[in-house]
């Protein structure tokens, strides 16, 4: 059976400094340290990240890049673990939050929304360290509209014993036709030589950057498939599946179908009920020519010879979850999540096929594009025109007042008292329980932690590291009485006998 | 072309007529919609950047994952 589906989003903001110096590097360090100092009790990011078990460069296809590719990781750059238990760091020139490890679809929407908040608050307190009327302004997108993309991550707990190979061929048509569930939307197009003339509005934001079927590379040359092979818990039993195919959304339900549709068909590969029928004879041809046509008409080819549209592959994928559901059931995703994420999946399908804008509110890219045609029709604008590029970035700005996507009408499913709570409580189902209750505690006396460990340093000993190998212990349920009975760190590490 | 198979509509396994009624995508949404994008539309010139064209001409973000 399918193993649990240990699920978390790692999203790259996009950042500018109006008024001051524009260097996004320094600019995503003062964000963060501004947010530690006026909501954490660090005071700057003093509890390091540990990159003593990062392995980056192991292939999932089984060799070793490492050594290529260590000056990527930037141990100078502020890096901070936040008391929910989420990562808040500088990567490359971004301001990045991991969410914790959630066991469903619903918390992670739940910590990627808490996540927007921290960045709002982080942009509120980063103000007091600027020159007057100078700001940082962060979007939650992918690109620039100019070439440059960043990603917003999904991670997969998976079984080791899953052939990585049927994982890239039985996955593929999902990243590939999940666009139409799931995409941002964008005007223009950043293919070299396309006008917005040709493509005046597509369906994804990323699509454009991807050049591969499968490789190890995020920054160039992007493949669909991301071979990172860096579980973070115990290799020998996980897989960590990494995936950099997907948009940001704004959207909580475009969120949680999203996990929750990518979940349940990882468990189906893990089953192996999903067989090969639906692989694609060009992938990478193919994701670009379902974002670029928001008429969702144009079939694509697949190995069998047949032509399908995105819309019929998603249909028939659906109905191999309800076959799944049904045969299977749908535990390693939570059967109530399971059930309602195939709900609100259906729904969509069916308001895509017979009237889009029906689907406004929940589906990114329709919600958008109704904004950017109808102010074009208003204002006789024609495609090219800046102001709706404006619309685009602005669907996606951080600042409350502008955020466009605030105002579009889309429906919530996480309350706001979730929300607020998910900024400073861990979850209570995974691993990120202990280390975040560790951090509420015993702040002074963690000095690094990481995905699968955290170092204490309680004074007359050596430092001691406690691993978390294992994503789902550590519970509230395995270890709540255990840090609420210890009065200090010292005497949990005793209990633990660590 | 042999490879070419018919083009297919979209089976329906799988779907009963209730779950399609269940669907929330129901032509009320539409409308309701379509009057709220209305006044987001009155709102937009407010909302929207002062200097469109400064703004997205200056928008430029290093390269990242």
């Amino acid at each position: 059976m399918a193993i649990p589906k240990v699920c978390g989003i790692e999203t790259e903001y996009g950042i500018m400094v109006r008024g001051a110096d524009n260097n996004p590097v320094t600019a995503s360090s003062l964000l963060i340290n501004s947010y530690l100092a006026a909501h954490t009790r660090q005071r700057v990011s003093r509890i390091g990240w540990d990159f003593e078990d990062e392995r980056p460069g192991n292939d999932a296809r089984g060799f070793s890049l490492d050594d290529a590719l260590a000056p990527e990781i930037e141990t100078h750059l502020v890096n901070a673990v936040l008391t929910n238990g989420a990562r808040y760091y500088v990567d490359h020139a971004h301001p990045e939050i991991s969410t914790p490890e959630c066991r469903d679809a619903l918390e992670v929407v739940a910590f990627d929304r808490a996540a927007e908040e921290i960045v709002r608050l982080s942009m509120t307190a980063a103000r007091q360290m600027l020159p007057d009327g100078a700001e940082i302004l962060c979007h939650k997108n992918n690109s620039d509209g100019k070439g440059n993309s960043y990603g917003c991550h999904e991670n997969y707990l998976l079984s080791r014993d899953t052939p990585f190979g049927r994982i890239v061929a039985q996955i593929t048509p999902h990243f590939v036709t999940r666009q139409v569930v799931v995409g941002a939307g964008k005007v223009g197009c950043e293919l070299p030589g396309a006008s917005a003339d040709d493509v005046p509005f597509q369906i994804s934001q990323r699509a454009d950057f991807f050049e591969e079927e499968v490789g190890l590379e995020t920054t160039l040359k992007r493949p669909i498939v991301n071979t990172r092979d860096e579980p973070h818990c115990d290799a020998s039993k996980y897989r960590r599946l990494h995936v950099i195919v997907g948009d940001a959304n704004m959207s909580e339900v475009a969120t949680f179908v999203k996990v929750g549709a990518t979940s349940i068909v990882l468990a189906m590969i893990e089953d192996d009920v999903m067989g090969d029928d639906l692989v694609l004879a060009n992938p990478v041809g193919a994701i670009r020519a379902v974002s670029h046509d928001p008429t969702m008409q144009r079939t694509l080819m697949l190995k069998s010879g047949r032509r399908a549209t995105a819309l019929e592959i998603q249909w028939s994928i659906l109905e191999r979850a309800r076959k799944y559901e049904r045969s299977h059931g749908l535990e390693s995703v939570g059967d109530d999540v399971g059930a309602d994420v195939l709900r609100r999946w259906e729904a969509i399908l069916t308001g895509l096929e017979r009237d889009p804008d029906s689907v406004a509110d929940v589906v990114d890219w329709v919600a958008k594009r109704r904004v950017v045609e109808g102010f074009a029709d208003r204002h006789g604008l024609r495609p090219g025109d800046a102001r709706l590029k404006a619309l685009d970035l602005q669907y996606h700005d951080m600042r409350a007042e502008k955020c466009l996507a605030t105002k579009v009408g889309l429906q919530t499913i996480v309350a706001a008292h979730t929300v607020a709570s998910a900024i400073t409580e861990p979850p209570t189902t995974t691993r990120a329980y202990f280390r975040g209750r560790c951090l509420q505690k015993w702040p002074l006396d963690i000095v690094a932690a990481n995905w699968d460990s955290l170092v204490f340093d309680v004074g007359r000993d050596p430092l001691r590291r406690v691993p978390m190998m294992e994503p789902l212990r550590g519970t509230a349920e395995h270890v709540a009485s255990l840090i609420d009975d210890s009065d200090t760190a010292a005497e949990l590490l005793a209990r633990l006998g660590a | 072309m042999a490879e070419r198979t018919q083009k297919q509509k979209p089976t329906t396994t799988g779907r009963t007529d209730e779950e399609v009624v269940d669907a929330p995508a129901s032509t009320a949404t539409g409308e309701k919609l379509k009057a709220e994008l209305d006044d987001l539309l009155d709102e937009i010139d407010d909302v929207l950047e002062t200097n469109a064209e400064d703004f997205v001409k200056s928008y430029v973000q290093k390269g990242g994952q």
